[in-house]
C-alpha cells in the first residue's frame, strides 16, 4: 500500500504551512528577541522601525488581551518578554507589515536597552546555585547502599551528553485570520494542535470553541513542534485578532534556531557495582538535566530520563536522581527520546567503563543482565513479553558479532594510522506517555454514499507515516480498498482535547480509536446485510474485500450497495470513538505503577573507523535486529529505524551546539551547525525485523516506532570510542558527546 | 532596476521586465506559486530550492543543478529553468515511485531537491554506478530518512536503466519515465529566445555589488540583497574561461568551481584536484561558486584560494580602462581587506603549469567531511630531487585572519632533504606563523593540532616510500 503522502511529496505537491495559498490582505511578521541572556529590559523603543514604509504594527507583551502565557505543564514562561529576559533569543516583540522582507529588516531598526544580570548556563552551577524548576525525583529499587558492599567491582564516572538541534527541514510557521465572529482561524505547523488552542484561548481571552487550529502536515517535527511550535502559532493568532487582518509567520533558519529549545543537554554522575560475573548489583545516578530558561516540557522529560535510567537491564538496586536545572539558555525541549536516549547513554558508558576495568568485553556485561519476563523495573512494573535476550542473541548470530570483533582485532594490528571499533547497543524504550491523562485520542470516520471515507484523528502527521497506518488499520477494519480512504487534516473543530503527536503513541492511540469507531459502522452495516441476507444472526455475516459473505460464501451485496441502502435507510455513515489506553497508572507520590502499556526492544550493532592521523571518524554499519511487532506498514516502519539511527549518530558523534560566553548560540545556522548528510551516514544500515512476535497491546499486533531507534545511534559513540582505545589503549576515555573529530583528534594526540 | 528577462520555467516560455536580483526561489514560490520548491535554510545548505538550470551548449541542453536561494533571477535570463514541477509526469516518475517505496520520503519537505538533484545525476552521466549518483547529492540534506530508501531508491532507478547506449540523453529518460516529453521541444524554444536576448548588460556606476555566483553574497545579504542594485559579472561568458598561453594556465575569474574540477587541462597537471574538489561545497553551489569570488570573499579558509596560493598564481585584475596583474600572496592585507578598490574586476588567475616532477597534495578537515566549510585546509606544491627539495609552497587556511601562504616554512624547506627531522622541524615554524582563534569550527588548540598532522599528512602521502606510519606518532 503506497502512502498518498509520500506520492504528494515526490512531486512537491503537499503543501506545508507556507505554501498554502494565503487571503487577500495577509501580512507578515518577524520576532524582535532578546540580543541578551538575562537581565531587565529599560527601554524599548520601536519609533524608527514603525517609521520603515510597509511595517503596519509592533506588537508586544501590552498588546495581550489575555495572560502573557504560554507555559504548559508550568506557568513561567512569557509569550513575549515584559520586564525581564532570560535567554538570548526570547521573544520580545512582532513586526507586522506588507511583506516579508520588511518585517525581517524593520525588526533590526528597533532600539532596547537592558540591565545585565549574573548568568548561569551550565546545569551543575544551577544546581549548586539552588535553582531548581522542581524538586529532585527519584527513582528507586532495592537499596543501593547495601549492595555496594557486594561488589566486587565499584566504577564511578562522569558523562555528558550534548544538546541536538530537532532541523525539521520545515521551520516553525503559522498563518492565522479572523473569522466570523470574533474567532479565529490557525493553521500550524504543530504536533500539538490542541495546545495551540488552548495557549490561544489563554492569551486572546477567547473561549476554545472560537479557536480552530488546522494541522495538515509537519516538514519534519521530533518533538520541536510539541511544544514550541505554540508562541508562533500564538503571536500570529495575536496580531490577526489585533489587526483584524491575516497574519503569516514563517521563521527564518537562523531564527528559528536562536529562538527554540533543542535536546536536554546532560551532565551526569554514575556509580556501578558488580561482581565477578559481571553481573551489575548496584547502579546510582545523579542526571543534572539543562532545563533552559523556563520549564516547557523539562518535567516530564525528567521523568522519561529516570525511566529509562536502567535501559535494558534488570539491575536490582537502583537509585535514579534527577535534577531539573534552570539556566539562561532557550527552553530546552521534547526531542525523540524525550529524555530517554540521555538516560541509555550513561548506563552504556559505566557498562563500558566497567568493562574497561574488569578487562572484559562490554558485551559479557550487557549479555548478563538483560531484561527477563518478571524482572522489576525501577518504577515497579513488571518487564513482559521481554525481547530483549532474543534481539541480542539474534543480532550477535545474524551480524556475526564475534566473528566481526576478531577481524577488528586483526585489522588494527595490522593498521598503524587507521583503527577500527564495534560495539553493541541494546534498547529498550517504554510506549506510553507517562503522563497517564495523555494516553487518550479519537476519531471520526465519515462514510459518503458513493462509499468513499474520510478520516479525522488527533495524530498530526509529520513524515512518521500515522497517517498511512490509520488507512491501514481502516481498510483492514473495513476491508475496503485503501484508495476509497482519504486522511483529513488534523482540525480541533472535528476532533477535540487531543492529545499531542508525541511519545511515538500517535499509530497505537488514534490507531486504536479509527478501529473502534470503523468497527462501530461495520456493526451497523452488517446488521443492516443480515436483514438485506435474511440472516438470523450478524455473526453470519462477513465483510472481505468489499463483498459481503453469508455463512462464507459470497454474496451480491458489495460495499457500495450495502453503503447505499444503509443511507436510504437512515442509518448512520459516521462514527467517532475514542479510546484511552487502559490498565496504565503511575503514581508520582511513590514514583511507581506500570506506566507503560508495553516496551519496545532491540539490539544494534556498530562498526566505526577512526583515521588517527587527522582525527576523523566514520560510521560504517549498523546492523539491527529490532522488534516491531507486525508491523503495519513495513516501509513505513524501516524508514522510521533508518531515520532514527543516522539521527542518533548524529546527536552522538557530529551535530554540536555551541553558545558563546554570553550565552550566544553560536552554531545558529546550516553552515556552522552540521547533521548527517547522504555521505555521512553508514554505508550500511540493516534493519532485520524480528519475526513472529505479535504485541497484543498494539493496533493489529503492530509496536510503536518513532523513537527507540535513535538510541542504536549510542552504540556509535562507543564503536568509536573502541577504535580510538586501539590507538592509545592505555588512556582512559570521557564519555563526553557528541565525539566530533575535534574530542577525537585531540583525545588522540594530547596528553591530557 | 528592473529588466527585461527572457527564459522558459518549466514547458513555460516567460519574458517580461523584473527585478534581476531577487532569488529564484522567492520568484517561483510568490510571484508563479510554484511551492514545490522549498525554503529549508536560504543559504545553500540544504538543497530543498534545488532546481535546474539548462543552458544552450550547441544544439543541446545542458543542464545544472543550483540552489534557487541564492540564485539572482538575472541567471535564468536565456535558460531553461525547472522546478519539482517541471519533472512530473502524468502519475509518478520512476524516481518518485522509487522513492515512495523504498521510504526515500517521510515528511517530504527534502524530496522535491532530492527528485531534481537524482534527474541532474542521470541526465549528465551516461555510466550510472550508485556511489557516483549518491556523491551527486552533497548539496541535499534529509533529517527524517537516514538516507537508506534514498539510496535504494537510487540503487533500483540504476538497475532499471541499464547503461545508457543512447546518444541523447533527454530522449532515452523520457522513454524511461524519467523525464516528461516536453523536453524534447526545449532546444528549439531556447534557440528562439537566444536569438532575441539582448546580451550587453548596462553597466552601471551606482551598482553597489558585483556579484558572480552570488554563493557568498547572496549568503551575506540575505535580507536587502533584492533591493540592492547590483551588477551582473559573471553572465556575459565568452568560450575561453580556463586557457593555455605560454608556460601558464590562465582561469577566467567567472570559472566556475565545478568547471575547474571537471576541466581536462586541469586533469592533466593536478590530477588529484577533481577528488580533492569534491570537499568544496556541494554540487549546486560548485556549479556556481566562482574563482573570482572565492578569491574575493577572502574567507581564510576559502579553499581555491588554498589551493592557488601553493601554485603560486597572480591574480589580473581589471577597472575601466586600467588592468593590472599582482602576485596573490600579496593580495591580502588583514581580515577581509584586499589589495583591490572596490569596482575592480579579477577577470582572471594565471599560473606556471607545474613541472612535471612537482607533487601537489590539497587536505581538508571539516566538522563534516562533505558539504562544509574547514576547520583547517592545506595545500602543498613540491618539488623533490635525489630527496632534496628544490622548491616547495605551503598555505593554510583557518588559523589566520587570512588564507595563509606559509613564507618561513617555505625558507626553512627549500634545499633540505626530505626527513623526519626536517619535517618536525618545519611543523614548528608553521606553527609559528600562524595565529589560529577558537570558533565554531574549533578550538584554536585544536586548529593548531589539526594543521600539524595535515602537514604530516602531506608527506605521507606525497612520499609514501619515506616515511613509516609509526614514526609520525
Ligand atoms: C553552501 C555553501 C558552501 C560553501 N562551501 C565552500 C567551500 O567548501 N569552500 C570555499 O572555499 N568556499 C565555500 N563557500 C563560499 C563561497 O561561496 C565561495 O567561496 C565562492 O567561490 C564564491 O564565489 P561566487 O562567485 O559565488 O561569489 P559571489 O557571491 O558572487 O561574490 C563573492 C564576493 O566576490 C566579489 N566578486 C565576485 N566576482 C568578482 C570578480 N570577478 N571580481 C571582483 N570581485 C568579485 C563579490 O562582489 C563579492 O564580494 C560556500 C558557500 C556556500 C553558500
Ligand atoms: S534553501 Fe537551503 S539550500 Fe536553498
Ligand atoms: S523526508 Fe523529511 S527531510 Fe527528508
Amino acid at each position: 500500500m503506497r502512502s498518498y503522502d509520500s506520492v504528494q511529496h515526490a512531486k512537491g505537491e503537499s503543501k506545508f504551512v507556507d505554501d498554502i495559498p494565503i487571503p487577500e490582505g495577509t501580512l507578515f511578521a518577524s520576532v524582535y528577541y532578546s540580543p541578551i541572556a538575562h537581565g531587565k529590559i529599560k527601554k524599548l523603543n520601536f519609533s524608527q522601525a514603525l517609521k520603515a514604509e510597509g511595517v503596519i504594527s509592533i506588537i508586544s507583551a501590552s498588546d495581550i488581551p489575555g495572560e502573557n502565557q504560554i507555559g504548559g505543564i508550568i506557568l513561567d514562561e512569557e509569550l513575549f518578554a515584559k520586564e525581564g529576559v532570560h535567554y538570548v533569543g526570547q521573544p520580545i516583540a512582532l513586526v507586522v507589515a506588507e511583506n516579508k522582507f520588511t518585517a525581517i529588516n524593520a525588526v533590526k531598526e528597533i532600539e532596547a536597552q537592558f540591565e545585565k544580570l549574573p548568568t548561569i548556563f551550565d546545569p551543575r552551577e544551577a544546581f549548586e546555585k539552588g535553582e531548581l524548576i522542581i524538586p529532585p525525583k527519584i527513582f528507586s529499587l532495592g537499596n543501593v547502599n547495601a549492595e555496594w558492599h557486594n561488589c566486587d567491582y565499584i566504577i564511578e564516572g562522569s558523562v555528558i551528553s550534548g544538546s541536538q538541534e530537532h532541523l525539521y527541514l520545515e521551520t516553525q510557521g503559522s498563518l492565522a485570520f479572523p473569522v466570523e465572529g470574533g474567532g479565529i482561524k490557525i493553521i500550524s505547523s504543530t504536533q500539538g494542535p490542541t495546545a495551540v488552542q488552548k495557549i490561544a484561548s489563554r492569551v486572546l481571552n477567547l473561549p476554545m470553541n472560537k479557536i480552530e487550529v488546522d494541522v495538515s502536515r509537519l516538514g519534519g517535527g521530533f518533538g520541536g513542534k510539541e511544544d514550541q511550535a505554540t508562541a508562533w502559532a500564538v503571536m500570529a493568532a495575536l496580531a490577526a485578532v489585533k489587526l483584524n487582518r491575516p497574519v503569516k509567520i514563517i521563521l527564518q533558519r537562523q531564527d528559528d534556531m536562536r529562538m527554540t529549545g533543542k535536546r536536554h543537554p546532560y551532565s551526569s554522575d554514575y556509580k556501578i557495582g558488580l561482581n565477578k560475573e559481571g553481573k551489575i548489583l548496584a547502579y546510582e545516578v545523579n542526571y543534572y538535566q539543562n532545563a533552559g530558561a523556563s520549564a516547557d516540557l523539562s518535567t516530564a522529560i525528567l521523568e522519561r530520563t529516570l525511566f529509562h535510567s536502567t535501559n535494558s537491564y534488570f539491575i536490582p538496586n537502583v537509585k535514579a536522581t534527577a535534577y531539573c536545572c534552570r539556566t539562561n539558555l532557550p527552553p530546552f525541549t521534547a526531542f525523540r527520546g524525550f529524555g530517554g536516549p540521555q538516560a541509555m547513554f550513561v548506563i552504556e558508558s559505566a557498562i563500558h567503563k566497567a568493562a574497561e576495568v574488569m578487562n572484559v568485553e562490554p558485551t559479557y556485561i550487557q549479555t548478563k543482565n538483560l531484561l527477563k519476563d518478571g524482572d522489576e523495573f525501577p518504577f515497579g512494573q513488571i518487564n513482559k513479553n521481554s525481547r530483549a535476550e532474543k534481539c541480542f542473541d539474534e543480532a550477535v548470530k545474524r551480524f556475526e558479532f564475534e566473528k566481526k570483533e576478531k577481524e577488528v582485532k586483526k585489522f588494527n594490528e595490522a593498521n598503524i594510522l587507521v583503527k577500527k571499533g564495534i560495539a553493541a547497543m541494546p534498547v529498550c524504550f517504554g510506549i506510553s506517555f507517562t503522563s497517564t491523562f495523555l494516553n487518550q485520542a479519537s476519531s471520526l470516520v465519515h462514510v459518503y454514499t458513493d462509499g468513499s471515507v474520510r478520516i479525522s484523528t488527533a495524530a498530526v502527521e509529520m513524515g512518521q507515516g500515522v497517517n498511512v497506518k490509520i488507512v491501514s488499520i481502516a481498510t483492514r477494519t473495513l476491508s475496503i480498498n485503501p484508495d476509497r480512504i482519504k486522511i483529513d487534516t488534523t482540525n480541533t473543530s472535528r476532533i477535540a482535547n487531543t492529545s499531542p503527536t508525541a511519545a511515538s503513541k500517535g499509530a497505537d492511540l488514534n490507531g486504536f480509536a479509527t478501529r473502534d469507531a470503523c468497527n462501530l459502522i461495520l456493526e451497523r452495516l452488517k446488521k443492516l446485510a443480515a436483514q438485506i441476507l435474511n440472516a438470523k444472526d450478524i455473526s453470519q455475516i462477513e465483510l472481505m474485500d468489499e463483498i459481503v459473505y453469508l455463512n462464507k460464501v459470497k454474496t451480491d451485496l458489495d460495499w457500495i450497495k450495502l453503503i447505499n441502502t444503509a443511507y436510504m435507510k437512515r442509518i448512520s455513515l459516521s462514527a467517532h470513538a475514542h479510546h484511552a489506553t487502559p490498565n496504565i497508572y503511575f503514581d508520582r507520590e511513590n514514583m511507581k505503577g506500570d506506566a507503560f502499556a508495553y516496551h519496545v526492544f532491540g539490539t544494534a550493532i556498530v562498526e566505526a573507523t577512526v583515521d588517527c592521523l587527522v582525527g576523523t571518524c566514520s560510521v560504517d554499519s549498523v546492523k539491527v535486529v529490532h522488534d516491531f511487532g507486525k508491523s503495519l506498514h513495513p516501509v513505513t516502519d524501516k524508514g522510521q529505524a533508518e531515520g532514527g539511527i543516522v539521527q542518533g549518530i548524529g546527536w552522538m558523534t557530529l551535530e554540536e551546539i555551541i553558545y558563546d560566553n554570553e550565552g550566544k548560540l553560536l552554531t545558529d545556522a546550516l553552515s556552522t551547525y552540521k547533521v548527517p548528510d547522504i555521505q555521512f551516514a553508514p554505508a550500511i544500515i540493516d534493519v532485520h525485523f524480528l519475526e513472529d512476535v505479535p504485541n497484543p497491546y498494539g493496533p493489529f499486533q503492530s509496536k510503536a516506532i518513532g523513537e527507540p531507534p535513535f538510541m542504536y545511534g549510542i552504540g556509535a559513540f562507543f564503536a568509536i570510542c573502541n577504535a580510538m582505545k586501539a590507538f592509545r589503549p592505555h588512556k582512559s576515555i570521557q564519555y563526553n558527546s557528541p565525539l566530533t573529530h575535534e574530542k577525537v583528534l585531540l583525545w588522540l594526540h594530547s596528553e591530557k | 532596476m528592473e529588466k527585461q528577462i527572457n527564459f522558459i520555467c518549466n514547458d513555460n516560455a516567460i519574458s517580461g521586465k523584473m527585478n534581476p536580483a531577487i532569488t529564484v526561489l522567492d520568484y517561483l514560490r510568490t510571484v508563479k506559486k510554484l511551492t514545490g520548491t522549498k525554503e529549508g535554510c536560504r543559504e545553500g545548505d540544504c538543497g530543498a530550492c534545488t532546481v535546474l538550470l539548462g543552458s544552450l551548449v550547441g544544439n543541446k541542453v545542458k543542464y545544472k543543478s543550483v540552489n534557487s536561494c541564492l540564485l539572482p533571477l538575472n541567471s535564468v535570463n536565456g535558460k531553461h529553468l525547472v522546478s519539482i514541477e517541471g519533472l512530473n509526469i502524468e502519475k509518478l516518475s520512476f524516481i518518485q515511485e522509487q522513492l515512495v517505496d523504498e521510504g526515500g520520503t517521510q515528511c517530504g519537505f527534502c524530496t522535491p531537491g532530492f527528485v531534481v538533484s537524482l534527474v541532474n545525476y542521470f541526465l549528465n552521466h551516461n555510466n550510472y554506478n550508485l556511489h557516483e549518483a549518491v556523491t551527486s547529492l552533497d548539496g541535499n540534506i534529509c533529517r527524517c530518512t537516514g538516507y537508506a530508501g534514498i539510496k535504494r531508491a537510487i540503487e533500483n532507478t540504476i538497475s532499471f536503466l541499464g547503461n545508457n547506449s543512447a546518444k541523447d540523453n533527454i530522449e532515452f529518460l523520457i522513454n524511461k519515465n524519467i523525464l516528461p516529453k516536453y523536453f524534447l521541444e526545449i532546444p528549439k524554444l531556447l534557440k528562439r529566445l537566444n536569438a532575441q536576448l539582448e546580451t550587453k548588460s548596462k553597466k552601471s556606476k551606482t551598482s553597489k555589488f558585483l556579484v558572480s555566483g552570488g554563493t557568498d553574497i547572496y549568503v551575506q545579504q540575505r535580507d536587502t540583497i533584492h533591493s540592492s542594485n547590483i551588477e551582473f559579472v559573471a553572465e556575459n561568458r565568452s568560450e575561453k574561461t580556463i586557457w593555455k598561453s605560454g608556460d601558464k594556465i590562465y582561469l577566467s575569474g567567472n570559472l566556475t568551481v565545478e568547471e575547474f574540477r571537471e576541466s581536462k587541462l586541469i586533469h592533466q597537471y593536478l590530477p588529484s584536484l577533481k577528488n580533492h574538489l569534491l570537499l568544496f561545497g556541494s554540487l549546486p553551489i560548485r556549479n556556481r561558486a566562482t574563482i573570482a569570488g572565492n578569491i574575493v570573499n577572502a574567507s581564510p579558509i576559502a579553499d581555491i584560494t588554498n589551493i592557488l596560493l601553493v601554485l603560486n598564481s597572480d591574480v589580473h585584475l581589471h577597472y575601466e580602462k586600467k588592468k593590472r596583474t599582482i602576485p596573490l600572496i600579496k593580495f591580502y592585507k588583514g581580515y577581509k581587506q584586499l589589495n583591490k578598490t572596490r569596482n575592480e574586476l579579477i577577470t582572471a588567475v594565471s599560473f606556471s603549469i607545474p613541472k612535471s616532477k612537482s607533487l601537489f597534495n590539497f587536505e581538508k578537515i571539516s566538522r563534516r567531511t562533505f558539504l562544509d566549510i574547514a576547520s583547517v585546509n592545506s595545500s602543498i606544491s613540491i618539488k623533490t630531487s635525489a630527496n632534496v627539495i628544490e622548491d616547495v609552497h605551503i598555505s593554510a587556511g583557518g588559523v589566520s585572519p587570512v588564507p595563509l601562504y606559509l613564507r618561513s616554512t617555505r625558507k626553512f624547506l627549500l634545499n633540505k632533504k626530505i626527513s623526519l627531522e626536517n619535517i618536525k622541524h618545519a611543523v614548528k615554524i608553521a606553527l609559528a606563523e600562524i595565529s589560529p582563534i577558537s570558533d565554531a569550527r574549533g578550538s584554536s588548540e585544536y586548529k593548531s593540532l589539526l594543521l600539524r598532522q595535515l602537514f604530516y599528512s602531506h608527506f605521507i602521502k606525497l612520499y609514501p616510500q619515506n616515511f613509516k606510519h609509526e614514526e609520525f606518532l
